[in-house]
């Protein structure tokens, strides 16, 4: 890196810096928050009363934690879900589309079958969720797998396309009838609910995030396969020299990848929402791409991140009642994951400040 | 202030980590003449190209251009001096034409420049020195021989007189590379001075008015034409070092480990990078190929580790047939390999020592059932470090923050662990200080005694000659000879690999 004279230098750590490791998403974080402050103060609004409100009200409360809580699980189950694939270096930015076809095709199962019960229904739709982010996983997967097409335009295009299949669904043949012309489906049916936390809205999914979680971290840590992953994720060169069977691993990979967000469109239309409705989902699938980076990747970290997220949605929400608008929630979001983009460098490097080198003659013109 | 010399280069010393790529190396070039810088893979032509261009500055020596002292700080400076070099890898962009590609970074040409005179100018140059292409055409629909003049005029159109061109052709037909002698003679005799980078005998011989040597980044001989042979060349190149011998108990024949018959496969450009090898390596030997970089060594050692595909012929491991399998069928047949990129195939940079010493065991002595043996792994890997002397900071770092010499340690401790029948090493010292290198030779010769077979792949010929039981020679995917190393002399090896398969009678 030059500027002007060359007055900074990256050198490269002989190791990567553990304390850097902890602190740069600290500092990422608060200097997002510092961002945000500045709009805040533009938009006339006193930062830190807001911030104290967001936190106070989205962690300080019962309500506010449950609801905190209830955020959390798509953001966590989107963010497993990316994560897996990002352990092996493919950028699968289609956590959206795979969210939502995990949601149409549980809502499917729903719907068709409104009289069974929920011992048969919840399975089975879970199952579809997975299926359904599963399959959407996996179309980007095939071509990246055999031709080496890029898959991060793939899977974000296939984005829209899932958004708008679900928007046509509900606009048109899964309409409810008796819905005003709302477009929503029919309301599901008691077996095609998730079971909820006593009186609160913290339902089933929670569970499905926990444990996905813990297994992932075994996957990753201590099976084959995760070392599988870790080694093509570094070195497709030295994973072919192993002989690994790298195209298989990346259908496999995305599959899981998209199966994992899928459920996470089924726990909100089964859990929460219980029918389809569009946009039920502000973007949980790239939100959670934030949270998996933020994580550095560790399952565990993701679900701990989850919840910080859950709650900054949370508390958005309640401060745009003082007129803040919730935008800023995204916009704060956007800002930690570009502080800790930037901020990754320092794991690798250090900055050192030198003074401009001796000048040097220049060549001179010379006739021949 | 007319001289004799166009350029000259005085002393030059140039520095890298470890290694001095070249030592106080004198050059010099006249007008108008075709130089030939000689010399092997890794003798520091390009180094020493690259410090003349501006690329890199020498730490010791002096450059004159045209009588006076030049200090070039990029290739731009030097450009404007007049020197300009073709790299082996263009820099072409290749949806431009050929005619923006020309002027792209030219920094006389104005903020909107006119095409179409640029176009006759360059249309000019071509016709000059017959160097046909048309000047509107993109340089995606351009031949490799196209490309390759676009290179050339690139640096006639910014009025070079020098103009250097790296191994130009390593990647030509013979169609092609005539073309291009032809284009070069027509410059020379325009006054132009070209210097030629080449590992290849019979293009010196060609054309070259004046040939300097170099080896082991040293200047050891200027030959005028007429005044050296094709075999003057192979010894100055190959260097006359007194072979170190070391100790080694006579090879036990066993049975017969690796059989290649007949064997073809393509290279990465699809033409034919093997052609007709058979070879045979016995259980206790180890069998050196020698040969420049580039003559077939790469896909010989991926066709033998399952790497890349036959397209004809056999190969036998312990009288298998496994000329369709990949390279998990030869790691089970006990195939082991130390590739020459080490950090890009043989290890895994970003993962620890403990991780990067299972790649071969994992799905073997490494594992339970889906899962692995993380303390199996973790004893496995204390182990091996304490008994092939790898030194770590931990366990747990990644592996690329470590030095050359522990890397390849690390990577022969994983490999020779796995009790393999056969072991490729490929340039298994490159860029090892000596220790490492004698570590390291040690521990295959122990691999030969202990009955591997052992298939060694260098361009070292002291290597090779140190090692080897036979040794067997490659030039341009083909076996030009396998002779026995006892008795072998470096003249005759040294001739086989610049291709000349009847040198017997030449070299007595």
């Amino acid at each position: 890196m030059k500027f002007g004279g060359g007055l900074i230098t990256l050198e490269k750590r002989a190791a990567p810096s553990p304390v850097m490791a902890v602190l740069v998403p600290v500092i990422s974080v608060v200097l997002a928050l510092l961002v945000g402050a500045v709009f805040l103060k533009l938009t006339g609004q006193g930062p830190f009363p807001i911030y104290m409100e967001m936190f106070s009200r989205a962690f300080g409360t019962r309500y506010g934690l449950s609801e905190t809580i209830v955020k959390s699980i798509p953001l966590m189950l989107a963010g497993l879900g990316v994560a897996v694939a990002f352990r092996m270096q493919l950028w699968n930015i289609g956590g959206e589309g795979q969210l939502f076809m995990g949601a149409f095709a549980a809502t499917w199962v729903a719907l068709n079958f409104p009289d069974q019960p929920a011992w048969f229904l919840l399975p089975l739709m879970f199952f579809a969720g997975c299926v359904g982010g599963g399959v959407w996983g996996l179309i980007p997967a095939l071509p990246r797998a055999y031709m080496g097409v890029n898959e991060i335009i793939t899977t974000l295009m296939l984005n829209y396309v899932a958004i708008l299949w679900v928007e046509y669904l509900v606009y048109g043949p899964w309409k409810d009838p008796q819905g005003y012309n709302f477009p929503l489906t029919a309301k599901f049916s008691a077996g095609a609910i998730l079971p909820t936390l006593g009186d609160s809205r913290i339902h089933a999914g929670l569970l499905f995030g926990l444990t996905i979680a813990v297994v992932l971290w075994v996957v990753f840590n201590r099976t084959r396969w995760g070392y599988e992953i870790r080694v093509i994720g570094d070195s497709p060169g030295a994973a072919r020299f192993a002989g690994m069977n790298i195209p298989r691993n990346i259908l496999v990979v995305m599959a899981v990848s998209g199966a994992v967000c899928g459920l996470a469109g089924m726990a909100e239309v089964s859990g929460l929402m219980h029918r389809l409705q569009p946009g039920f989902s502000p973007g949980y699938g790239y939100t959670a791409i934030i949270i998996a980076w933020l994580a550095k990747l560790n399952p565990l970290a993701i679900v701990l991140v989850a919840f910080l997220f859950g709650g900054l949605q949370v508390g958005g929400y309640i401060v745009q009642t003082s007129g803040v608008p919730a935008t800023m929630v995204a916009m704060l979001q956007g800002s930690v994951l570009f502080f800790i983009l930037g901020g990754d460098i320092l794991l690798r490097y250090r900055l050192r400040w030198r003074r401009p080198p001796d000048t040097t003659v220049k060549g001179k013109e010379v006739g021949t | 202030m007319s001289t004799e010399f166009l350029v000259q280069l005085k002393g030059i010393t140039k520095r890298f980590p470890g290694v001095v790529a070249n030592h106080q190396v004198d050059l010099t070039l006249r007008p108008g003449e075709i130089h030939a810088l000689l010399g092997e893979n890794g003798s520091g032509k390009s180094t020493l190209m690259s410090v003349l261009t501006g690329l890199y500055r020498p730490d010791e020596g002096e450059i004159y251009i045209g009588g006076q002292r030049v200090h070039f700080r990029s290739p731009h400076d030097a450009i404007k001096a007049g020197v300009g070099m073709v790299h082996q890898h263009f820099k072409l962009v290749d949806t431009f034409t050929v005619a923006q590609n020309v002027i792209l970074g030219d920094r006389r040409v104005p903020f909107i420049p006119s095409m179409s005179s640029i176009e006759e100018e360059i249309a000019q140059i071509s016709s000059g020195y017959g160097l046909a292409v048309n000047p509107r055409a993109y340089v995606w629909h351009l031949s490799v021989g196209e490309k390759q003049r676009v290179e050339i005029i690139k640096m006639l159109y910014r009025g070079c007189s020098v103009l250097i061109l790296d191994e130009p052709t390593a990647v030509l037909t013979i169609q092609e590379s005539r073309q291009l002698f032809a284009n070069i003679r027509e410059m020379a005799a325009q006054g132009r001075t070209v210097v030629v980078i080449t590992h290849k005998l019979h293009e010196v011989m060609e054309i070259a008015d004046r040939v300097t040597v170099l080896c082991r980044g040293e200047a050891v001989a200027t030959f005028e034409r007429g005044g050296f042979s094709e075999r003057d060349l192979a010894l100055a190149m190959v260097g006359r070092d007194v072979v170190s011998k070391v100790e080694k108990p006579a090879a036990r024949k066993k049975d017969v480990v690796l059989d290649l018959q007949d064997v073809y496969a393509l290279n990465d450009l699809g033409r034919l990078g093997l052609r007709s090898i058979s070879l045979t390596v016995y259980g206790g030997e180890i069998l050196g190929i020698a040969g420049v970089a580039g003559n077939g060594q790469r896909e010989l050692s991926e066709v033998v580790t399952g790497l890349r595909p036959v397209i004809r012929g056999h190969i036998l491991m312990d009288g298998v047939e496994m000329s369709g399998e990949g390279p998990r069928g030869f790691i089970d047949r006990g195939v082991a390999h130390i590739p020459e990129d080490r950090l890009g195939a043989g290890l895994v940079p970003g993962l620890n020592a403990v991780d990067n010493l299972i790649l071969k065991e994992y799905r073997r002595k490494m594992a339970r059932g889906p899962f692995l043996d993380r303390r199996g792994a973790e004893s496995n890997a204390l182990d091996l470090i304490g008994r092939f002397g790898v030194r770590l900071s931990s366990l747990y770092n990644p592996v690329k923050y470590m030095s050359g010499g522990n890397l390849q340690r690390l990577l022969l401790a994983r490999e020779i662990s796995s009790e393999p029948r056969l072991i490729v090493a490929v340039y298994p010292v490159r860029g090892l200080d000596i220790a490492a290198t004698e570590a390291v030779h040690r521990l295959l010769l122990e691999q030969r005694a202990q009955g591997t077979a052992v298939l060694l792949i260098s361009e070292d010929l002291d290597e090779i000659f140190k090692l080897s039981d036979h040794i067997a020679v490659l030039f341009e995917g083909a076996v030009t000879g396998v002779l026995p190393a006892a008795g072998a002399d470096a003249e005759e090896i040294g001739l086989l690999m610049m291709g000349s398969r009847k040198t017997e009678e030449q070299a007595v």
